[in-house]
Parts: structure tokens; C-alpha cells; sequence
């Protein structure tokens, strides 16, 4: 049976514009992100607090903290890849973060500089002093159903990834397929070996429509008992890993499916195509999101 | 829904191949510039390689209602055609089946709609006006041993009216099949089905055509196309249709999508292990050489990711 509800994390702000060559001005964040607060969405992770030098679409990450509209109910997480990030999220006003692991060596090497135990480590600090402070972490894990360098992984180090998140204290553990190459086959196999570790209550997928996957994954999901999907309004956020092509599932398209399916959302469809026509305007881009196109020429 | 992994085992115990049925003829149609006949046997050649068994070829209509298709003679003629392959061609009536069979085609399909003003304003008439029209085309066609495969459009929307009840679809698919179509294609004309009213709609339909005989057409507008059709796996139907390179766009939502593109379907079939006998590659390359002969990017999202992998 599927769910009656679903969570959508909204990481448009976040994960969608930092895959966006375009800086956007700080204004147009804010707006974007309080536009998205209003369409009802439960979840929306508005930045990240790594150095400007990595990710300067990221850089004015203290003003967008503190310049959007909070809306009560509504959570803002940040991502934090350290504790330096952590306590600066903390200072600018975050009472929500979140951390990223991998489930590939090779591309926690590439990606983060370190391996996946180290990172694990290094996120224990963040963890401690998040429990400290009372801040809920979620936790990230990239590469769940395939690898820009490795290729194929296994769903066991998937399983032993998410486990380890989920026992330092992660209250949700978001599975990511990077590169967009899982089908309905290799999700399920992947969310077997993962829910005999993590409970399914507390397990979120995150898909990319690189291969055009992403629909069919997230509905074999909920099939099998998950209840949250991550999205990005607009489809925003490429492939970093095969140029021009696309990364993030919309979020219009994800609605359209759960409210096709009777599933509730909270999410106002036409409140939400305003935010992604917004966003598009701005920086000057055609959605990604097919309910999006349809819809404006009908 | 049931429990995925044992759906996916029923669907390869009882069919190990799923058929696909690119549907060359429809996207073909949506194009403005007149496609030259050698460019069309080109691609159905292309196509023939592929491991496809099935091969929509062209459309017996008049020229008048659709340019586009004006060769169909020359292109039946014209392709080679290879063993186990079948390429079907559409005959709104009994002329177009003459010519059909004339021109030396095998196999035929005629084109119902579950939608009342759908079929008056797509093929001038009444739904039972043109069954009665079917009705003539599949009595011609038993004598001759042609099979026929039916399609029922709208049957998840209508953009004229809106909702369409599984009931009216079930009506006109029971009504096709028990006039002698050996398969009843389901057609997402415009996109808007999701798995939840593929759900129901075939809930609806198994009941009067057994699900053996049924085949999915989604169209992609929304962007539901490949869920659907893991729905319609899922309950049993192993034919699906789809469209090479997903060219031919909708005609209801100018610029928007509409086919499902052959090589997306093929990815999502081949990951849960499912049998279809076609190289994709082949498809991935057959798609390349239409869309520069067109001078259009591709609709696939593997194609293009393929194109693009650093």
C-alpha cells in the first residue's frame, strides 16, 4: 500500500542552484525561497555552509539565512560539511542542517578530499555538537545506485553508510542516485538491503532524472514504504557529471504523480509553478520540468 | 500496487519479450516539414536492425488530412523488411485498407477514441459511426488472414472533455476486440494519466479484454510516461508502444512532449532485467540519424545523457 502522505524536501535553493552555472543575486534566493514557502511545501533546504571558495553560488549563505521569511511549520536545513560550517549555520540562525556522505570511495576521494570513513568521523563532531545545541541533522548518501567513477555499488556499503548516519544520530537518511542511473530494478534491490538496517520511517530518496529514471524510481519507493522524497522546483541543478543534461527531478512533476495517486502533499501545484517560472526568469532558463511546459501551453 | 519484485517475475514468466512498437507513424505526423520518403525507409530500415518486432510503418489515409504521409505506397514498398519483424499500418476505412494490401502490407490497426468529441473532431464521426467503419475494415481483413490491432485515444483524458471514465474506455475496447483486433492499444493521447489512473483504468478494462491483449501507449507531456507504464507492468500488460528518439510533440499543448521516448523505456525495462530483445545502442543510433535529418535534438533522456557522459 502506498503512503497517504508524503514529505517533499524542496532542494532547489540548495542542491538545484549550486548546479546552476548562473550566480544568483542574493534578492532572488530570498524571494525564491519564500515564494516556495508559501506554495506549502514542508521542507526546504535554503543553502550551504561550505567555503565561498568551493561553491561560490553558495557564498552568501549568512544573508539568505537571515533574510528569508520563516514560515512557522515550515523547515529551513543547511547543509554543513564540518563543524566550522556547522557553527557558522548556527550563528546566521539555522535550526536545522544536514551532512553528506557517499557510498563510493572513489567519489568521497573526488568530491570531499577524504575517504568515506574519514568523512563519517568528521561528521561525528558535527553530530555531537548538534546534539548539544538540540539541532536535528539529516544525513545525505551519495551514489546509492551507481558511481561517475566506480560504476556499479554495492547496496551492502549503501546499507553500511546510511546505517552509520542513522546510529550517530541522523534523524533521516536521504538516498541519493547522483547520476540519474538507477531503474526500478536496482532501487528495489538497494532499499532492500538498506530498510534491514535503517528503518523505512526514517529513509528519504533523492532522484535524478539524468536517464529519465526518476519518476519510475520514486514510485518503487513509496511501493516499498517511503513515505519522503527530495525534489527541486523547475527541475533545477544539471549533471555535473554529463554536461547539458539533467540532474534534480522536478518538483511540479513529482506533485503532479502523488496527487495523481491520491497522496497528499500539502503542496499547492499552481503556487509552486509561480516559484519554478520565478527562479527560470531570473536566471534566464527553460524549466526542466515537464508539467511546467505543459501546462503554460495549453 | 502489490509487491514489486513478484509483479516483475509475472511479467517475465508469462511473456520473456516485451514487444515494443515504436511509433514512427504518430511522430511522424507532428512534424511540419515534409519528411522525404528516402528518409523514411532509412529510419525503418535502422529500426529493423534493432531487435524491435514491431515496426509501425505508415498510415493509409487520405493525403488530403495528412501530408505527411502522402507516400505511404512508396514507403511499404520501399523498406526492406526482415524476417520476424511485422510492420503494421493505420486504415481509418475500407479504402485505405485496399490500399494497404495494394501496396503490399501485412498487417493493419484501426484508430478508436474513448472520447465522443475526440473522434468527431479527429476523424469527422460518431464513435459508432466508426466502429461501423472498423467493422468493415476487420470483416476485409479476416478474409484475407490480416491481423488487426485496435487503439483506443483519450483513454486517461480528453482535451476537449476533460475527464474520461474508465467505463467509456473499457466500452470501446471490449467492443474492438470482439470485433476480431487481436490487440487493444491504450492510449494516453494527452499525457495527463498518472499511475494512479492507469491504475484504475485497467482495473476497468482487464474485465472486458483479457490483459494478454492489452497494450500501453503513454504519452510523456507531463512527465508520467514511464511511471505509467511500470503501473501497467506491474498488472500484467507486456506490450508497450513508444516512439524513437520520443520526436513527435502535442498537438493539444504546443512545444510540449508527447511520445515516450523507445530508448527511455528500453533503459527502465532492461534495468529491472526484463527481456526485449532489442539493442539499445541501435536505438540510440537510429534516434541520432533522424534527429539530424531533421535537424531536431533528441526527446530522450538517455540519448542525451549518452551524448553527453564526460
Amino acid at each position: 500500500a502506498l503512503p497517504q502522505t508524503v514529505k517533499i524536501v524542496e532542494v532547489g535553493p540548495r542542491d538545484g542552484l549550486q548546479n546552476e552555472k548562473t550566480i544568483v543575486p542574493t534578492e532572488a534566493k530570498i524571494n525564491l525561497i519564500n515564494m516556495l514557502s508559501e506554495s506549502g511545501l514542508p521542507v526546504i533546504e535554503a543553502t550551504s555552509f561550505v567555503s565561498p571558495k568551493w561553491v561560490p553560488q553558495m557564498a552568501d549563505q549568512v544573508e539568505v539565512m537571515k533574510g528569508i521569511r520563516k514560515k512557522p511549520g515550515v523547515s529551513y536545513p543547511v547543509l554543513t560539511p564540518n563543524l566550522k560550517g556547522f557553527q557558522a549555520a548556527v550563528s546566521a540562525g539555522a535550526s536545522e542542517v544536514a551532512i553528506f556522505g557517499a557510498a563510493s570511495e572513489l567519489f568521497s576521494k573526488k568530491n570531499i578530499n577524504c575517504s568515506v570513513e574519514e568523512s563519517l568521523q568528521r561528521f561525528e563532531e558535527v553530530m555531537k555538537a548538534a546534539k548539544e545545541a538540540a539541532v536535528p541533522v539529516r544525513g545525505y548518501v551519495s551514489c546509492v545506485v551507481g558511481c561517475p567513477y566506480e560504476g556499479q555499488v554495492a547496496p551492502e556499503k549503501v546499507a553500511h553508510v546510511a546505517k552509520r548516519l542513522y546510529s550517530m544520530g541522523c534523524y533521516e537518511i536521504s538516498l541519493g542516485d547522483t547520476i540519474g542511473v538507477g531503474t526500478p530494478g536496482s532501487m528495489t534491490k538497494m532499499l532492500e538491503a538498506v530498510t534491514k538496517e535503517v528503518p523505512v520511517s526514517a529513509l528519504a530518496v533523492h532522484c535524478h532524472d539524468t536517464y529519465g529514471q526518476a519518476l519510475a524510481n520514486i514510485l518503487i519507493a513509496l511501493q516499498m514504504g517511503i513515505s519522503v522524497v527530495d525534489s527541486s522546483v523547475a527541475g533545477l541543478g544539471g549533471c555535473p557529471y554529463a554536461q547539458g543534461a539533467s540532474g534534480n527531478v522536478a518538483t511540479e512533476d513529482v506533485v503532479y504523480m502523488l496527487h495523481g495517486l491520491g497522496i497528499e502533499t500539502g503542496v499547492d501545484l499552481s503556487k509552486l509553478m509561480d516559484a519554478g517560472a520565478f527562479i527560470c526568469r531570473t536566471i534566464n532558463r527553460k524549466t526542466s520540468s515537464k508539467v511546467a511546459q505543459a501546462t503554460c501551453k495549453l | 500496487m502489490g509487491n514489486v519484485p513478484t509483479t516483475v517475475k509475472h511479467c517475465l514468466s508469462y511473456r520473456q519479450i516485451i514487444e515494443e512498437y515504436p511509433w514512427f507513424r504518430s511522430w511522424l505526423q507532428e512534424e511540419k516539414e515534409i519528411v522525404p520518403t528516402r528518409v523514411k525507409i532509412q529510419l525503418i530500415d535502422m529500426l529493423s536492425t534493432t531487435g524491435l518486432s514491431v515496426i509501425e510503418a505508415t498510415s493509409f489515409v487520405s493525403s488530403k488530412w495528412v501530408p505527411q504521409m502522402a507516400d505511404h505506397a512508396d514507403v511499404v514498398k520501399g523498406i526492406q523488411r526482415v524476417p520476424h519483424v511485422r510492420y503494421p499500418v493505420l486504415t481509418p476505412n475500407i479504402q485505405g485498407f485496399q490500399d494497404a494490401v495494394a501496396a503490399g502490407a501485412t498487417e493493419v490497426a484501426v484508430f478508436g477514441s474513448a472520447s465522443e468529441t475526440f473522434s468527431r473532431r479527429n476523424i469527422n464521426c460518431s464513435i459508432s459511426e466508426s466502429m461501423l467503419r472498423f467493422e468493415e475494415v476487420i470483416s476485409a481483413a479476416k478474409d484475407r488472414q490480416i491481423p488487426v490491432r485496435g487503439y483506443v485515444s483519450c483513454a486517461l483524458g480528453c482535451p476537449h472533455e476533460g475527464r474520461i471514465e474508465p467505463s467509456q474506455v473499457a466500452e470501446v475496447a471490449k467492443k474492438l476486440y470482439e470485433m476480431g483486433c487481436y490487440e487493444i492499444s491504450l492510449g494516453d493521447t494527452i499525457g495527463v494519466g498518472t499511475p494512479g489512473s492507469m491504475f484504475k483504468l485497467l482495473q476497468k478494462v482487464m474485465n472486458d479484454v483479457p490483459i494478454s491483449a492489452l497494450a500501453v501507449h503513454c504519452h510523456d507531456t507531463y512527465g508520467q510516461a514511464l511511471p505509467n507504464i511500470l503501473t501497467a507492468l506491474q498488472m500484467g500488460v507486456s506490450v508497450v508502444d513508444s516512439a524513437v528518439a520520443g520526436l513527435g510533440g502535442c498537438p493539444y499543448a504546443q512545444g510540449s512532449s508527447g511520445n515516450v521516448s523507445t530508448e527511455d523505456v528500453l533503459y527502465m525495462l532492461h534495468g529491472m532485467g526484463i527481456g526485449t530483445g532489442v539493442n539499445l545502442d541501435k536505438v540510440i543510433e537510429t534516434g541520432d540519424f533522424i534527429c539530424n535529418a531533421l535537424g531536431r535534438r533528441t526527446n530522450s533522456k538517455v540519448a542525451q545523457a549518452r551524448n553527453r557522459t564526460l
